[in-house]
């Protein structure tokens, strides 16, 4: 069987319109969070990390109309061209286009200015796939927060089936009124930039972004490179919109994970958790992790520089431990103050350089989905 | 080596009819609106589960499907779940949006994700297994052979219920089938196909 590898990837952000962009930013532990006071639903305004149409209708003019594509399309397009861009050689007729969102267009809903079924989401992934010429037919993978890792572990599947021989794998989502209320109707909403982990957190913030990577085999030789090894979801069983109190779908996706590749936790340099900063959620992770045996692993959320990008969210991280993987770089926890969970966790509190070689990238959703993904550092 | 995969079993909710392996077990009378229709199957199939009245309708369609194609018997914990539809949650993002006018309703919010129903499907048989949901535009056999396929090679579980469960603006297709190791017909495209439109329909 041969492996897939994490291959070229883009992100665009409040805090870059590439991947370097945004590293170097993590590097000088910029946040995309802002106070904004755009919506109706928050009196006193609301902490966000969105990225102004300007900036996109500025990248974007040169290569689109840009009234015949809603904002997510804009952005979606802007990530995959960048990964298409360097690599001329790719067929269209035999790679794949997995395009993994919660909402998609839910920012057009009771608007006229597009046609109402952009808000389907295999329209939208229709639309970006089209642009670009691709043969196949977009697979939309939609399932909560671990929708972008999970678009991962679905390309590298549908490689191994054999429905495509590469795979981009594209994630966005907005921040919309719809979702915002949403949260806040919840009061799942900090009033304050997000704090993942700490004792003082009060709830998540919510980003804006995309990302896309290229997923497949790769025969280029003596270069280090980020394979995928293995991926696995479990649901919680417990309930629809509050995590497990044990941890218990994301400590047995872990475990089930560890023990199918016969890996022991100690091997794990690096731990890419989801921390949404809501009370329960990173409590819940920091049981699973404990139970897992992964107490020591030096962890991070990504939360704190772009809040919680949803459908991206997975996808982003996983792309940011890749080039942790590859550069040796442990990223600090951004808006850490001090432990807030009842177990130990080893938090990451500086940005360090360090040995790396195996890393899991862990996320948990609504409809109590979890998803564990090994990634590790190869030289072929 | 590669493993045999057959379908065992299979549901369809169309057109005010519910079929159990191609045999028609309800159907509702003509005037019957849709939530009435859901209520009737609950009865028919004399359902104890209060979680039920709570559910969405796209949930309410995946919960019922799987009450009557397992007989409310799941017995394999690990059997995963793989579901698709086309208006992902759109029925109940609208009802959320109208909502919003007034005042957000969490309980209407926390359905604007399809996948729910895998969450509300794992609580009723207590199935901590794989899960992944997709959106397509019309129902994609080989997507789900494809996927499944390398699932169950992987090892991941030898069970597999899938679920194409589709609803908007009160037009609902519901296709429901489980895949093992052995017994059935063929899981192939053209017998997937075969069984989502029947040519008696």
């Amino acid at each position: 069987m041969s492996r897939n590898y994490l291959l070229s990837d883009t992100i665009i952000s409040p805090l870059g319109f590439t991947t370097e962009d945004n590293l170097k930013a993590i590097r000088s532990s910029e946040s995309a969070l802002k106070l904004h006071h755009n919506s109706r639903f928050f009196e006193n305004g609301y902490y966000a990390g969105l990225i102004e149409n300007k900036l996109i209708d500025e990248n974007f003019k040169s290569i689109g109309d840009l009234k015949k594509y809603t904002k997510l399309e804009k952005l979606l397009i802007l990530a995959i061209r960048q990964v298409l861009d360097p690599h001329p050689e790719l067929d269209l007729s035999h790679t794949g286009l997995i395009i993994s969102t919660t909402k998609g267009n839910i920012d057009q809903l009771g608007n006229e200015q597009f046609s109402s079924d952009r808000l389907y989401l295999w329209k939208m992934a229709e639309v970006v796939g089209e642009f670009f010429g691709f043969k196949n037919k977009p697979v939309v993978v939609s399932n909560a927060c671990i929708s972008g890792a999970l678009a991962i572990k679905t390309a590298n599947d549908l490689i191994e089936s054999g429905r495509f021989s590469k795979a981009i794998v594209a994630g966005g989502d907005l921040v919309s009124n719809f979702v915002l209320s949403g949260f806040q109707s919840f009061q799942a909403i900090s009033d304050e930039p997000c704090r993942p982990f700490s004792s003082d957190r009060k709830g998540v913030s919510l980003g804006e972004a995309t990302a896309a990577i290229l997923i497949g085999p790769d025969d280029s030789e003596n270069t280090e490179k980020i394979e995928y090894i293995d991926a696995i979801t479990t649901n919680d069983a417990n309930h629809i919109s509050g995590p497990s109190r044990t941890g218990e779908g994301l400590y047995k996706s872990i475990s089930e994970l560890l023990k199918r590749n016969k890996i022991e936790p100690g091997e794990i340099d690096y731990l890419s958790a989801h921390g949404t900063a809501t009370i329960y959620n990173d409590e819940m992770e920091a049981i699973a992790f404990n139970r897992a045996g992964l107490g020591e692993v030096p962890l991070n959320s990504f939360k704190g520089y772009y809040g919680h990008t949803l459908g991206t969210s997975a996808l982003i991280e996983s792309i940011l431990t890749k080039h942790g993987l590859l550069k040796n770089e442990l990223f600090a926890s951004l808006n850490f103050t001090g432990s807030g969970v009842s177990e130990e966790l080893n938090i990451i509190q500086k940005n360090k350089e360090k040995e790396l070689n195996l890393a899991l990238k862990t996320a948990s959703g609504f409809g109590g989905c979890n998803l564990a993904m090994l990634l590790k550092k190869v030289r072929v | 080596m590669r493993k045999q995969h057959f379908i065992k079993n299979s549901v369809i909710i169309r057109n005010a009819k519910v079929y159990k392996n191609g045999e028609l077990i309800l159907q509702a009378t003509a005037d019957m609106s849709f939530s009435k229709f859901l209520k009737s199957i609950y009865k028919q199939q004399k359902l104890k589960y209060p979680k039920f009245f709570k559910m969405d309708g796209l949930s309410k369609l995946g919960y019922l499907g799987v009450e009557i194609l397992t007989e409310g018997q799941i017995e394999d914990k690990e059997t995963a779940l793989i579901f698709a539809n086309s208006a992902s949650s759109l029925e109940t993002d609208e009802a959320y949006a109208d909502s919003m006018k007034e005042f957000p309703s969490p309980s209407l919010f926390v359905y604007t994700l399809p996948n729910i129903m895998l969450g509300e499907i794992s609580i009723r048989h207590q199935l901590r297994s794989e899960n992944a949901f997709f959106v397509s535009e019309e129902f994609d056999a080989s997507l789900f052979i494809d996927y499944v396929k390398t699932l169950v090679q992987q090892g991941k579980c030898e069970n597999v219920l899938c679920g194409w469960v589709n609803l908007h603006n009160n037009d609902y297709d519901v296709f429901l089938w489980e895949i093992a190791t052995s017994g059935g017909t063929d899981f192939n495209e053209e017998e997937l196909k075969k069984l989502y439109l029947p040519t008696h329909e």
